[in-house]
Parts: C-alpha cells; structure tokens; sequence
C-alpha cells in the first residue's frame, strides 16, 4: 500500500483566504480511511479551521499516537512536518516539540484507545502541565486499528462487534480534562461542522492546553448490531462485512442543530447518541459550572457538546518554565555555552 | 590488648566510616576527604548505602592513596564504627592490625572487640552532651566532634578543615564558628587522653596538582550544559536523580538570559520515562538538544521510543547511571550491566551507539560530544555511566573546552538550500555514510516538510510497505552505523612492557582498578597489553586487538559478560580467545580482585598446555 498524491492543479478560481492560501493549500494526502469515517469529517473541519485561520501551513506541527485517528494528520497540511509517534505518546512528542520551538502551532490528534488507554498518564500530564497545543481526540469508542476492541470510552453495557459486553465504566476525557486544570475544553461531533470549525479555530487561537473530544463514529465497528439500539440488524450482520477489505463504505454522519436543542444522532451500528449543544448564554469561564453541567446531563444520557470551559488569560508551559522568547532550537553555541573561563573557575572551586 | 603488630602507613590507607543513614554524617565525612586532599595526598572515596531514607546503615569509605589509585582496595584499615546495628560486621571487617575507632560513652563487654587490633574510644555522646542542649544540634556536631578527634589522631593540620570549614559556612558566621568549636573539641579530647598519632598517618604531599575532586553525574550534567542541551526531561531514579538535579543547578548558573533573566534552557520532571524519553524525541525532532537520565528501570520502559528514534532518525541523549539490576536489582549497588540492553535496546533490529566514560572528566567531554553525536547520526545515544563514577567523588583531571568548538548539528537541510533546489529526501543517503539530511518543522512554506513515523516509507518519506524498500532502508542504517564507528571516541591502548600475546579489555569505571591491577600483574611476572574500549560500534583496532593476541581477558562489572558477549557478536570471533573476568556483587570491581583472577588464570595457562586450559 502506497499513498497516493492529491493532484497539484489549482483551479484559478478558488478562493483565497487573507494569506492568498486556497482550501488545496491546507489539504494532505488522499485518505485512506474507511469510506464514511467520522475522522475524515475531522480532517475536514481541521482544514476549513486552518484556511479560515489563514494559519502558515508550514507553521504547524502536526504530532498524533498510532491509529486510524493518528493516521489523520496526513491527510492534511501536506506542507506541514508530521509526527505519526508511539501508540499513546503523543502528549510526550508534542511537549518535547514545543519547549524546543514555541513559535510554531501544536497540534495533537489522537484515538480514545490511543490517549484514554495507553495514553491516559500522557494526556492528562500534557493537559496539568499547560503546554500550549490543541489537543483532538477522535473519540469512536473503539480500537479501529486493531479491529473493534473497547476503548476506555466505550459506554459501560455497549456490546462491540463481536458481541461481547463492555462491563467497565467510561472514562469522559472532557470531565478529566476540566478537572486536570485544561484551560480550553470542548467537546464536538464530527458531523457537525457548523460547531467544529470554529472550536477548533478558538483552540488553535488559545495560549495553552485546549482539548477537544470529537465524537467519531466508526463504520467498521460500530456498523455491527448493538445489543438493543440496533437498526436493520439483518442487512449489516453478514460475514461480508466482518471483512474489512470488502467493508462498504457509508456516507459520514452530518449534523447540524441549534444551540440549546438536544440532537439524536443514529451511528452506523444504529446506536443513538443524543447530543446537546450548550446554551448560547452558557457561561464558559466557570469551571465548577462546566464540571456540574457535564455531569447533568450525563446522568440523562446527554453527551454535551460546545466550549465547555475556556480561561482567556492563560499562560502556558514556557511561562511555567519562564523561558526566552527565542526558540530554544535556535540558541547556539555562543549564547548556550558558559565557555573556558567560567570553566577554569568551576574547576577551582572543586579543588 | 593487640596480639598483631598495629598497621604503620602513611598516606596509604582505608578508613571506613559505619553510620545510621540520616543521621547528618554524610557532609563531616566528605570533610574529612577534602582535608586530606588538601594535604595534597589523593582520596579514593566510596559511598555505600542503602535505598532507604531512614535509619538503616551507611558506610563511607576514604581511600587515602599517595600512589593515586583511584579504584576500591578492598579492606579496611580503620573502622569508625558509628552504628551500634552493624557493629559486630564492621569490627570484623578490619584488617589485623588495624584500628577501630568508636564511640566510648557506654562501657562494651571485651567480646564486641577483638585483640588483633587498636582499639580507640572516645566518649562522644558524652562530649556533645555536655555541649549542647538541642538534639538536632547534639547528633550534627557529634559528627565534626569525631571529625576532630580523627584529625588528631592521624596527624592531620587542623588549619586545613578549618579552612574547608570557612568555604563551607561562608557568610554563616555563626554556623562556622560553631563548628570550628566542635571541631577543637574532639580534637583536644583526643590529644589529651589518647596516644596520638597512631600508626595511620596523614602527611603534607604534592600528588594531587590540579586535579579536581567530583561526582560523575555532576560532570556529565556540566557536559550536557557544554553541549549544548536545551532541554531536559527526566523521572527520579537512583543513581541518576543528581544528573538531573546537577543539570538544574547548572542552568540557572549558566543559563539565565542576564538582561531578562529568562531561562535559555527547558527542564521537566516527567510523568515516568515513557514521557521522558518521548519529550527528548519530541524536542530533538524539532531541532534542540535534549536529553535524559535514567537508570536500568527506566531504559526498559523508554526502549519503545528508542526503537523509534532508531528508525525515524531522531537525535535523542540518554545518561544511563547503571545499577545493579535486573528489574529493581540493588538499587543503591554499582554495575555495568546494561550494555547488551542499550546496545540492542526495542524490538526488531536494532544497534545504538554507547559511550563509556572512565571518570567524570571523561563523562564531561562525552556527554558534550553525545549532542555532536546525536545530531551527527541522527540517532539515540547512550553514555554509559554507572553508581560508582555517577555517585561518588572522583579525583579527576580539570575539565577543559576549546571555545572555538561549534556545535555539529549534522545534516540538516536549510530553507536557502531548499530553495536553491537541493533534492530533499528525508531518507535519502546523498553522501554514502548513510546519513540522510532532516528539516527542522516550519523551515519552508511549501518544500521539505515529510512526515515522521516508525512504519517503514521510502526514500522520500512516502509510507511503504514493499519489502525492497524496506530493506534498502535498514541496509543503510547498517551503513551509518558502521560511520559511527569512527566519530566515536577511540579505544585507548597501552603496551606491556615486553611484548605479550595476553591482551585485557576493560571499560568505564573499572579503570582505575585496572591501571593498578597490572602493577600487581606485572609483580606477579605477567605482562598484559591493554585495551580501554570507549565505545560502542567498536573501532577497528578492536579487531585488531584481538587478532595480535592469542588470549584476551574482557573484565566487566556484571554477571554474563556483557561486553564479552558484544564483541563476539559484533566481531565474530572465536569466544574461547576471549576470557571473561566478572565481578557482580554490587561493589566497585578492585585491583586486587581483577590481579587475582587474571593472575590464576595466567598461571594456570603458563602450566598447562594452551589447548587443554581453555577447553
Ligand atoms: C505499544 C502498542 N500497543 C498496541 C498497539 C496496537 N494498536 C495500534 S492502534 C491501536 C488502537 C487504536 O485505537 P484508537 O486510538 O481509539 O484509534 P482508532 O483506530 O479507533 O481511531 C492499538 C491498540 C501498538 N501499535 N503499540
Ligand atoms: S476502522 Fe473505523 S476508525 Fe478506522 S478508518 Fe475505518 S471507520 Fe475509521
């Protein structure tokens, strides 16, 4: 399997964004993601964020785990360097690629089996320390890579395609990260443009750790029959599709509802989330309230979606750790090195 | 009472101090090296000690050595047996004819002493008692009262602890007054009830020139600041914490913007070395120098990330202060027993290039050189320490820098260089050493952006899964590890005296053993060259080492002869031509110990025909 090349031609009409960049400008590779699959709908929202942004793509740092979600940050900014790291690290990769450049933009995307499993230290140490970085899980519920497993965001009682039952409880990584001290936290559909777009574009504008969870269904694993919320049971559960080769692709679920409504969104397997856009004069600057208000609704089934918290005067890692202005990257041996003489008389004191 | 002649010596010998840990010993001792140090006559000191905060026994041990053997002796001429829970190992410990000094408050039945050696006791807690008041202040100064006494009783100039006392409380008046009192003290005790000196003497000498008196970790962390390193992540973990420690306290030193007082440099306290070894690989991937410091523990968990750094080509430093493992082993014990770990740390194939300092001036310059390195070869980098070069003083030469030195940041491929249209393929190998060219993130807006990953891609970064591709590229891995080899440093070699076919590879901190381990050799009537081996790939003149003599010894600080087992894979030779010489118990590896073994081995050669002693 090879990856192919997008095709270079620009249409001369495309639209431009302040930069002169066009939509193209902010593209990757061809995906090579199942047909229909929520991160796809991410990446999307990711490049329209980015042109709307008219962000330098080069000027990204695109850092994620391993899995199909990790796979995405190919797929767009071509002409942004790329980290596809360790399963589950990304938090470390992308923290270790800031102090050493704090000019560029950080972006970490990750799976829920990638950052709520293996990666639940890192996440929620990237998040305490503040490292300035937009931090996306595409949250499906399921290990996609690895074909189907439970992730730690599978709701407790689910059933995965192979039929077995999900007896732990789910972690909600908006919940931890509100209480980790994240100074931007959201949570999103990935149909649903209309709100990711600009949560993104908000997270990529905050000075420190902004974490968004974007639920993300997954038409290879949840396109199987869940134990009571399945639809058309019969037509999905041939063997054919326990194959993914042959797996057929769907179209990605979109949504779009107004602030304060409650949406039931059917994924391919025929579960139903119920979404719940938070109010347009909810308040987002008290953490308490985001904390009480997340867990209401959840006790009602409802998985809010919207800016849940932001801190508009936080300060990031480098103002933790107090460092120059000037990337670290670039300091050289002149302005880095004490030199012979404070040498000489280090050597003295140690006689 | 003593039926043994008591040991006459003058600056040759060991004293031993038995301490309970935590009782503040810790610094009087380390006085007590310095003092004589400034007498010019060099000290070999050890700290043993347990993994433990509290209560449980330590031992510090000062080698006073004119001859300047820096290696562990073995054996103790006096005992300062300052802990009533070792007692009974401590006293038997000492040499016949030495001395045990202790604490003379309590009377002791005749059975907790022996006769074949000088007893001296000298009521401390009774002295500190009478002083003062505070318990703090009673446990602290009892330390500097022995201190004093000992100074007596070895014929020690009490102006030179006086002195060393005044650098130590500078500025504190009152601490450093009261300490000088404590110290007169023990000492005018002594010299008004006991018979001093005894035979162990301390006299004025000029061995120790400019040498300089360190930690391993210190150094190395100085030679991190050296060269370069920026950024800093690490998890706390005996005995590599003080690297890190060290690092910081040397940055803000060193490393602070004058004007702004802005750090120039980023240090974090990972979550675990998972995290630390990925902020590394994160930070040199986009361009800084970083580095971390662990121990065997921690080297296990980071070996994922290291594989990684193998093959996406990322510069990352390891500091690796060896213990004795495996799995959490002895924590607070000396080995050398990571190096077939490091060497082939991750699964799949894999080859890492190790760095073996013998003291800490040397663990100074390699760790500067290990950033050159890293950024070189694009390539994790281990420098090779362990607990007793790490944890320990060493007298050692001054460190130097050449401030000409720039750093060697390697290949990379700038936006002008872009721009004039160099072909930029992340894993191309233009020059043929196998060294591709990187970008450092944000370097161009539209060329030499790619994508890093551990799955296998082509040339050009395009992930691929063909086999030929894949092969091409761990095939020229193979070709930038065998350049390697002459960027690192070079194997030191000296000659016996009269040409041998017996040869000896040694490395890191069993140096010092070795240098006086040939003396006895050679006292013996065995004539050895030797091979002080300072990295890994090995340098050519490995091999031929090994090819000028019929039988070479490999002494190594681990069970299964690590090295040995190295430099039979990697050179392919027959593993009968190389002996192993091991010593694993946790202690420092001893001159006396090395000549022993080789010493019967030789012999043992020398009366047997050749085929028949190997087989
Ligand atoms: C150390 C390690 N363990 C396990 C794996 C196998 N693995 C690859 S992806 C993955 C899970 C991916 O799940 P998630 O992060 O939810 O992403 P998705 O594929 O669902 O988008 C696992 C377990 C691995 N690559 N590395
Ligand atoms: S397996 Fe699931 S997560 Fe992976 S690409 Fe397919 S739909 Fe997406």
């Amino acid at each position: 399997m090879t990856y192919i090349a997008k095709p270079k031609f620009h249409h001369p009409g495309l639209k431009k964004n302040e930069l002169g960049y066009t939509h193209r400008d902010y593209e990757g590779k061809i995906s090579t993601l199942c047909a229909g699959c929520g991160h796809d709908s991410i990446t999307a929202s990711i490049i329209e964020a980015c042109y709307e942004l008219s962000i330098e793509p080069h000027r990204v740092a695109k850092i994620s785990g391993i899995g199909c979600s990790s796979k995405t940050p190919d797929y767009f900014l071509g002409n942004s360097h790329g980290f596809n790291s360790v399963h589950g690290r990304m938090p470390s990769v992308l923290t270790g690629a800031n102090l050493a450049n704090r000019d560029l933009i950080y972006l970490g995307v990750s799976g829920d089996g990638d950052s709520a499993s293996i990666g639940f230290g890192q996440f929620a140490h990237s998040i305490r320390r503040g490292v300035n970085m937009t931090y996306i899980v595409e949250n499906n519920g399921v290990y996609g890579l690895t074909k189907g497993q439970f992730s730690a965001t599978a709701d407790r009682g689910s059933k995965s395609k192979k039929g077995v039952t999900n007896t732990d409880n789910a972690i909600d990584l908006v919940a931890i990260a509100l209480q980790l001290g994240a100074t931007f936290v959201a949570r999103s559909f990935s149909g649903d443009k209309s709100q990711l777009v600009p949560l993104i574009a908000a997270a990529i504008g905050h000075t420190g750790a902004s974490f968004i969870d974007v639920i993300s269904p997954c038409i290879a694993f949840n396109n199987h029959a869940g134990s009571t919320k399945s639809f058309d049971y019969v037509r999905e559960h041939n063997d054919a599709v326990n194959r993914l080769d042959v797996l057929v692709g769907r179209d990605p679920i979109a949504v779009d509802y107004a602030p304060g409504t409650v949406q039931v969104v059917e994924q391919h397997d025929g579960s139903k989330i119920a979404l719940r856009k938070i109010d347009a004069d909810y308040d987002p600057h008290d953490r308490l309230g985001a904390q009480t208000f997340l867990a209401r609704h959840a006790a009602k089934g409802q998985i809010v979606t919207g800016l849940l918290y932001v801190d508009p005067d936080a300060e990031d890692l480098h103002s933790h750790l107090n460092t120059v202005e000037t990337p670290l990257n670039s300091l050289e041996a002149d302005t880095l090195c004490p030199g012979s003489a404070a040498l000489d008389k280090f050597n003295a004191s140690l006689r | 009472m003593s039926d043994k002649k008591p040991i006459s010596s003058v600056n040759d010998f060991v004293v031993r101090f038995a301490n309970v840990n935590g009782s503040g010993s810790a610094s009087a001792n380390e006085m007590f090296a310095r003092a004589i140090l400034r007498h010019g006559v060099p000290v070999s000191p050890r700290n043993i000690f347990p993994s433990n905060i509290q209560g449980l026994p330590t031992w510090y041990e000062v080698r006073v050595t004119e001859d300047g053997h820096l290696g562990a002796r073995g054996g103790v001429d006096m005992m300062v047996a300052m802990n009533p829970q070792t007692w009974d190992k401590d006293v038997a410990g000492i040499e016949p004819g030495g001395y045990l000094f202790y604490d003379s408050t309590k009377p002791m039945p005749s059975t907790k002493f022996r006769d074949d050696i000088t007893v001296i006791g000298v009521p401390l807690t009774a002295i500190t008692n009478s002083t003062y008041t505070d318990p703090r202040q009673r446990q602290l100064f009892k330390n500097i009262i022995y201190l004093g006494a000992l100074s007596a009783l070895l014929d020690m100039d009490p102006k030179l602890i006086e002195q060393l006392i005044g650098e130590q409380y500078k500025g504190k008046e009152k601490l450093l007054s009261s300490n000088v009192h404590a110290l007169h003290l023990g000492r005018d005790w002594a010299l008004q009830n006991l018979k001093c000196p005894i035979g162990l003497r301390v006299k004025k000498s000029d061995k120790v020139g400019d040498r300089i008196f360190i930690e391993g970790n210190s150094a190395a962390a100085l030679g991190a600041v050296y060269g370069g390193a920026t950024v800093c992540a690490w998890y706390p973990i005996t005995p590599s914490s003080s690297v890190a420690e060290a690092f910081t306290a040397h940055c803000k030193k060193f490393r602070h913007d004058p004007e702004t007082g802005k750090a120039k440099y980023a240090i974090v306290q990972g979550e675990d070395e998972l995290a630390s070894i990925g902020i590394v690989i994160g930070a040199s991937w986009n361009g800084a120098r970083a580095f971390t410091a662990t121990s065997g523990p921690g080297i296990s968990l980071m070996t994922e990330f290291i594989g990684l750094s193998y093959f996406a080509e990322i510069p990352a430093v390891i500091m690796n202060i060896q213990r004795a493992g495996p799995s959490t082993g002895m924590p607070t014990r000396t080995q050398q027993c990571d190096i077939i770990a490091c060497a082939y740390a991750s699964h799949g194939d894999t080859k890492h290039v190790l760095l073996f300092p013998e003291d800490p001036a040397e663990a100074f310059e390699f760790a500067a050189a290990a950033f050159d390195l890293a950024e070189r070869l694009q390539t994790t980098i281990f420098l090779m320490l362990d607990l007793d070069i790490g944890m320990n003083h060493r007298l050692c030469r001054p460190l130097k820098w050449d401030d000409a030195k720039q750093y060697d940041r390697g290949k990379v491929m700038t936006a002008e260089m872009l721009d004039e249209g160099r072909d930029f393929g992340r894993y191309l190998d233009v020059d043929g050493d196998g060294i591709p060219y990187r970008t450092y993130p944000g370097t161009h807006p539209t060329k030499g952006s790619y994508f890093t990953r551990g799955t296998s891609r082509d040339r050009y970064a395009r992930y691929s899964e063909e086999g030929s591709v894949y092969a091409d590229n761990m095939q020229r891995l193979v070709r930038k590890f065998e350049t390697a080899q002459d960027l690192v440093p070079r194997p030191l070699q000296a000659n016996a005296e009269r040409p041998t076919k017996y040869g000896v590879i040694y490395f890191g901190s069993t140096s010092p053993a070795m240098d006086e381990a040939i003396g006895l050799l050679e006292a013996r009537g065995h004539q050895l060259d030797r091979l002080r081996i300072r990295a890994f790939p090995f340098h050519s003149s490995v091999a031929s080492f090994l090819a000028e003599h019929d039988f070479v010894y490999v002494v190594e600080q681990n069970r299964d002869s690590q090295l040995r087992q190295l430099i039979v894979n990697e050179n392919g030779i027959d593993p009968v031509r190389l002996v192993p010489i091991v010593h694993y118990d946790g202690t420092p590896i001893t001159a006396r110990y090395i000549a022993k073994a080789i010493g019967d081995h030789q012999d043992h050669l020398k009366v047997t025909p050749l085929r028949k002693a190997v087989s």
